[in-house]
């Protein structure tokens, strides 16, 4: 384990990687500015670049990165899928969740290099304009957004709510810890809470959502 | 056009797109993921660079020296601009301090450089390899301390004092008199798309893609402060995360952007970091309120006074707290003043509903209380003291004013009957169980706004104007105005806003957006349908727009002939006579709140809110809706947790990120019940209709903090009402 | 963010031997904390080690009669765990009442034990703070300090820990398993895992370079009606102003400790024993030599109430 992992592709090799990079779209690194840097050098003067592939919404995407590109910016910057936002980089406001290997996550707090092989669902994977998925459609009727911009975070959870709620995972409202979980408009809104939206939607958003699981709000 | 008479019957009042419930027609777009924001850009320019922003650590003070040298040299770095080599650089009208400070600082966070650099991870990186030396210095930073030392300042559409009558003595030969004071704190917009803007200079042209409420003012700033003609500053900001204030104005973002791609000579992307922001950017200043009543022991107000104290950076301007009480109730004697103190914290700013937001978290507890000394409902003293013209005005009545409706209608739908007047005695479980009300009241400002409107030979209609659409359904309902107008299904409208080469609009805020920005496509429709009249050879009077079709007399042609291949485009302005001068024109609504308040632990949480409101015509009743509850969501906000926190030593607001500043989530927010009166008010436009966004902001934390009393008996008067300043005096648990 | 070069560890012993070599190395595992805090350059590794891929993601049964906990078990599996929810209610409660969905989906075990402090003026690099730079200052004490702690503070820091699943843990006498470096393992109480500030803030665990937590072994269950009150201004998505992890007994006995009071779970085990005597009784064990601040000093009557609360809830 000494030196660059497997994982890491030295400033050396990082020229040839370039092309591969780019190739994927991504935004061109500048490495061939700077000078070269001894492997011995300080880390923080340097740039460490490691590869990573990993299937979003349903395409092999391979990419080169800065180890530091957190998944968020990897998908927006580099991917060009936008509809994850960065509301707060931090995981204060949920605007950036994705689904990963079924479960919703901050993409802003993990790193894209963490996410080898892993299956990335964004909100661009739900539906289109054209084809919405049932939860887009949701939140179109009843309103459930105004500026949009913490939406496709909040339809990601909403989709993945369901899910954990299928699946028995209890919230901090459910009664019973030990009985089956009540799809109520608290459990929802509890589990929804890490979806800010200062638009306010919350009373839409939550109509939404029990449209699509069947029950009344 | 000019819109000088009140309004009569024209096509809008067909009400066959205008006034229905569509869903919006950017949904598609925004619940996919697919409408762009500003930062997402990727297509509008190749090579982009990434800028990240260095703010000041210091509230007040000099930078003594700074050294880059480290910055400069880091892995990705293209560029770094501080105000030492950013070249000369104007001051702005609009904002009080410079984007960009240095040597001089203003305020903590003030941006004093930005690194660009080939990726986003070298950029901030670099950033943090800037070494700054300042020179600080002692600033003012506690506005309690210097309510003596404040000046008279004027606030929008008032002088800052007005008198009617003898207050004074009137107040003190009062029978019931209530003489109290209130503090709200400092707030933050904490809208959910942080400043962003990417920019592009093309020879000495400025292309800013970016995220802001008003396009023209914007324009028209960045060229002042970069010194270089107006018309050499294009915008483009077709979606915008949220503003509700807070992207009014240019903000450093676009500014370092710019700066940083004339450095770099490339493109350059800039958001504003969310620690950042609150510091960096505008807030809503915080104020303290005194408020007096006197009234008779019926219940009629005989003298009411409001003063109220806040502080903004020199040169900055007062919170206009007091305005809504110079026309919400009546009263014979009557008196306001605002006083604005000099303060070295962040530049305070427009916050959805500037003014009346404040004043009436304060005058509803004020009327609350005076109610309870009284012996009277809340509401019921609220109906008494109604009044149907301009209190310090009388000759200038309202053009409509639907308040007492609103409180009758809430009371009825919310069950207010079943609330007891004593405080503490409902009780559901381990729940004190509390009811409020409060009044709801903003002014509808009307201020000119233009559209150009193009029909083509396949039947589109095509809507441009620089108006902004930041959550409020602008697209919507321009689109169901030109529809209505044209005569066609909603589905044959495109619009188009946002960019600087459309139109001059009214642009998002005040609440004024809704209702100009359509009476401005009203008015470039009429244009074109004269212009369709007169080619096909009709009387424009008798034509008839209706089913893609025009008609006059035994005539019909389908509009996608009348347009020809050259399609037929027109261009209109609305502007304004002086109906607003004789006739009041604001929005009214009631606003019902149930809490409860855990008896052990004094935790509140809202179960039921209720608002009716009347701010006339509803041109889409879904947006408007949202519009409301989503105010009545920030109201939560204000009512029970929002509070920026100075720092009086440092000077800066410490809970500068959204864990600190807390905003309501999901599980703060039940379900909420909203209702519209019927109302339409030929004297606002010919679109009858008025601004409704801010209104449901207004007078709703003041219902959550009577409601908070009447479960606890616990009156708190400085928000937010957080447990701690309930705990002592809550009732004993066992 | 500083730049960082990045592995995947294979073994614990690896993984630890690594970080070892590299003095300046952190490991990541949910990442929640730490990347947000990289980001503010409050963490600067210079290398990473990831340690996901050990499989360390398991509840198991222990031949006491207990379970042990996987460092990697994520805060959502183990809320949700069967087991955990029949027998240590208190515990999923806790991980229930913290972060949002999102967030447990994502954090650790281990991680969450290692969670640093909220307080605003760590966050801000631009202010002084003994934790973030020793011999800085405190810039909380005199300033905002309404989350602060009231107990077990010192003149150079008054941060308060911000978990609640470590809470509980204090209330289930939880032991934290560590490997070393040369592959040995070592068991700490919960008690003595997390530290108090005194004059080295920086320090917050007893961990030793390198050692890398592998599990939380929870003892056999311990009956009693569960409870974890959270007290905060937001309904969700909050840190505690102040919570209550209890553990309750028909015959009224029991254990009680408190969150976001203090540099660590609080729990005074002579406070135990005051519980049939109530809320006032445990409170003032519990809190005795309390020094709060101006802001917090509301802290001292609201754990005296949720206390108060939480066995009222136990009694159902």
């Amino acid at each position: 384990m000494q030196g660059p992992s497997d994982f890491e592709v030295s400033r050396r090799k990082l020229l040839l990687g370039t092309a591969a990079s780019v190739a994927f779209g991504a935004t061109p690194f500048a490495h061939a500015q700077t000078p070269a840097v001894p492997a011995q050098a300080d880390v923080a003067d340097t740039v460490s670049m490691s590869k990573v592939s990993f299937n979003v919404n349903g395409s092999l995407r391979e990419i080169a990165l800065d180890t530091r590109t957190t998944l968020l910016d990897a998908l927006r910057e580099h991917l060009h899928l936008t509809g994850s936002k960065k509301g707060c980089d931090h995981g204060q406001c949920g605007a950036c969740t994705v689904i990963v290997g079924g479960r919703r996550i901050n993409s802003c707090l993990t790193l894209a290099v963490m996410h080898q092989g892993d299956s990335i669902t964004t909100i661009e994977g739900l539906g289109t304009p054209e084809n919405m998925h049932p939860m887009q459609a949701a939140f179109v009727k009843h309103d459930g957004f105004q500026c949009g911009y913490c939406t496709p975070g909040q339809i990601c959870s909403a989709v993945a709510v369901l899910d954990e709620i299928k699946a028995g995972i209890p919230s901090h409202v459910s009664a019973d810890l030990n009985a089956p979980l009540q799809l109520t408009n608290a459990e929802l809104r509890e589990r929804m809470s890490g979806n800010i939206c200062r638009c306010g939607a919350y009373s839409n958003i939550a109509e939404a959502i029990s449209e699509v699981a069947g029950r009344p709000a | 056009m000019k819109f000088d008479s009140p309004a009569t019957t024209n096509p809008i009042d067909r009400l066959k797109v205008v006034g229905q419930p569509f869903s919006r027609i950017d949904g598609p777009l925004k619940t996919t993921g697919t409408a762009p924001y500003a930062y997402e850009r990727h297509d509008v320019a190749a090579n982009q660079a990434y800028g990240y922003v260095v703010g000041a650590a210091i509230g007040k003070g000099r930078i003594a020296g700074i050294d880059l040298g480290k910055a400069k040299t880091a892995p990705g770095v293209l560029a770094i601009v501080t105000a030492e080599n950013a070249g000369k650089l104007g001051k702005g009208r609009l904002n009080t301090a410079k984007l960009l400070g240095g040597p001089e600082i203003q305020h903590y966070h003030q941006a004093i450089a930005v690194v660009v650099a080939e990726t986003f991870e070298q950029a901030r990186a670099a950033a943090a390899l800037i070494r700054v030396d300042y020179a600080k210095e002692q600033g003012a930073f506690d506005l309690a301390s210097l309510t003596d030392k404040a000046k008279p300042n004027a606030i929008t559409g008032g002088p800052a004092d007005t008198a009617v009558g003898d207050f004074a003595a009137a107040f003190a030969a009062a029978p019931v008199r209530l003489d109290a004071r209130y503090s709200t704190p400092d707030e933050a917009h904490a809208m959910m798309e942080p400043h962003a803007t990417i920019a592009a200079w093309q020879g000495d042209k400025l292309m800013l893609w970016t995220s802001n409420q008003m396009i023209a003012w914007n324009a028209a700033e960045m060229a002042t402060i970069l010194g270089i003609p107006k018309e050499n500053v294009r915008l483009d900001s077709p979606f915008v995360g949220g503003g509700f204030g807070g992207k009014l104005f240019p903000r450093a973002d676009a500014l370092l952007a710019a700066l940083g791609a004339r450095a770099a000579k490339r493109p350059v992307k800039v958001a504003l970091q969310r620690p950042l922001m609150f510091n960096n950017t505008t807030h809503r200043p915080a104020t303290i309120q005194r408020i007096r009543i006197g009234a008779t022991t019926d219940g009629k107000i005989t003298a009411i006074g409001h003063e109220s104290w806040s502080g903004d950076l020199a040169g900055g301007k007062a919170d206009g707290a007091v305005s809504q009480t110079r026309l919400l109730y009546a009263g014979a004697h009557r008196m306001t003043a605002t006083r604005l103190a000099t303060l070295d914290l962040p530049e305070g700013n427009a916050m959805r509903a500037p003014g009346e937001a404040t004043g009436m978290m304060a005058l509803e507890i004020a009327m609350d209380e005076m109610a309870e000394k009284l012996g009277i409902d809340p509401v019921q003293f609220r109906i008494v003291n109604d009044t149907q013209v301009d209190p310090e005005k009388p000759e200038r009545p309202f053009s409509q004013r639907q308040l007492v409706e609103c409180l009758r209608n809430g009371a009825a739908r919310f069950g207010w009957s079943r609330r007891n007047p004593q405080p503490g005695r409902m009780r559901d479980g381990r729940w004190l169980v509390g009811m409020g009300a409060a009044a709801a009241f903003r002014n509808n400002l009307l201020t000119k706004s233009a559209a150009r409107v193009r029909l083509d030979s396949s039947g589109i209609v095509t809507v441009e104007t620089d108006m902004t659409d930041i959550g409020t359904g602008s697209y919507t309902i321009i689109a169901q105005t030109a529809a209505e107008m044209m005569g066609v299904p909603l589905e044959k409208v495109k619009v188009r806003l946002g960019d600087s080469a459309f139109p001059v609009s009214a642009g998002s805020g005040g609440q004024w957006g809704g209702n100009n920005s359509t009476a401005g496509v009203y008015a470039a429709c009429v244009k074109l349908r004269e212009a369709i009249a007169q080619k096909l050879g009709f009387n424009s009077a008798e034509a008839e727009f209706a089913d893609g079709e025009v008609r006059a007399g035994n005539r019909r042609v389908p509009l996608t002939q009348a347009a020809g291949e050259a399609g037929i485009t027109a261009e209109d302005e609305i502007e304004y006579g002086d109906l607003a001068k004789k006739y009041q024109q604001s929005t009214f609504g009631a606003h019902f709140v149930e809490v409860g308040v855990d008896a052990a632990t004094a935790e509140i949480r809202v179960r039921r809110m209720l608002a009716v409101c009347a701010a006339g015509r509803i041109l889409n009743p879904k947006t408007a809706r949202s519009q409301v509850i989503g105010a009545m969501t920030m109201g939560v906000g204000a009512a029970l947790m929002e509070e920026l926190v100075v720092d009086r030593r440092a000077g800066f607001f410490v809970n500068h990120d959204l864990a600190g500043y807390e905003v309501p989530v999901h599980a703060d927010i039940p379900h909420q019940d909203m209702f519209f009166l019927d109302e339409t008010d030929p004297m606002s436009s010919p679109m009858k209709a008025k601004g409704v966004a801010e209104l449901g902001i207004c007078g709703v934390a003041a219902a959550v903090a009577n409601a908070v009393y009447n479960a606890t008996g616990v009156r708190v008067r400085d928000y937010p009402i957080t447990l701690d300043k309930l705990l002592e005096r809550m009732p004993d648990v066992g | 963010m500083k730049s960082f070069s990045y592995e995947r560890a294979r073994t614990p012993a690896e993984a630890a031997a690594s970080a070892l070599r590299r003095p300046d190395a952190k490991f990541i595992a949910g990442g929640t904390n730490l990347l947000d805090l990289m980001k503010l350059e409050i963490e600067t590794p210079a290398h990473l080690v990831d340690v996901n891929g050990l499989a360390l993601d398991k509840i198991e049964a222990t031949p006491e009669g207990g379970l042990r906990i996987g460092a990697l078990v994520r805060n959502t599996d183990l809320a949700a765990d069967s087991r955990i929810r029949r027998d240590y209610g208190v515990l999923s409660r806790a991980l229930l009442a913290g972060a949002s969905g999102q967030l447990r989906n994502k954090a650790t075990t281990a991680g969450n034990l290692l969670q640093r402090t909220r307080c605003p003026y760590f966050y801000d690099t631009n202010q002084p703070c003994n934790k973030r730079r020793p011999g800085s200052g405190c810039s909380a004490i005199g300033g905002f300090s309404r989350q602060h702690a009231v107990i077990g503070a010192s003149e150079a820091c008054i941060a308060t820990h911000p978990s609640d699943m470590a809470v509980a843990m204090r209330a289930l006498d939880v032991t934290v398993e560590a490997v070393r470096p040369d592959g040995t393992t070592r068991n700490i109480p919960i008690a003595d895992f997390h530290r108090l500030p005194g004059d080295t803030p920086h320090i917050e665990t007893t961990l030793q370079p390198g050692e890398l937590i592998t599990a939380v072994t929870l003892p056999k269950p311990v009956g009693g009606t569960h409870v974890y009150r959270k007290v905060r201004d937001r309904a969700s998505y909050a840190f505690a102003l102040v919570s209550v992890a209890a553990i309750v007994q028909r015959d009224g006995s029991g254990r009680v400790a408190l969150g976001g009071v203090a540099h660590k779970p609080w729990r005074v085990e002579a406070a135990d024993a005051e519980l049939p005597r109530g809320a006032r009784a445990v409170a003032t064990k519990l809190l005795a030599n309390a020094r709060p601040t101006r802001d917090n000093a509301f802290k001292l009557a609201l754990a005296e109430r949720t206390i108060g609360a939480a066995l009222t809830e136990a009694k159902g």
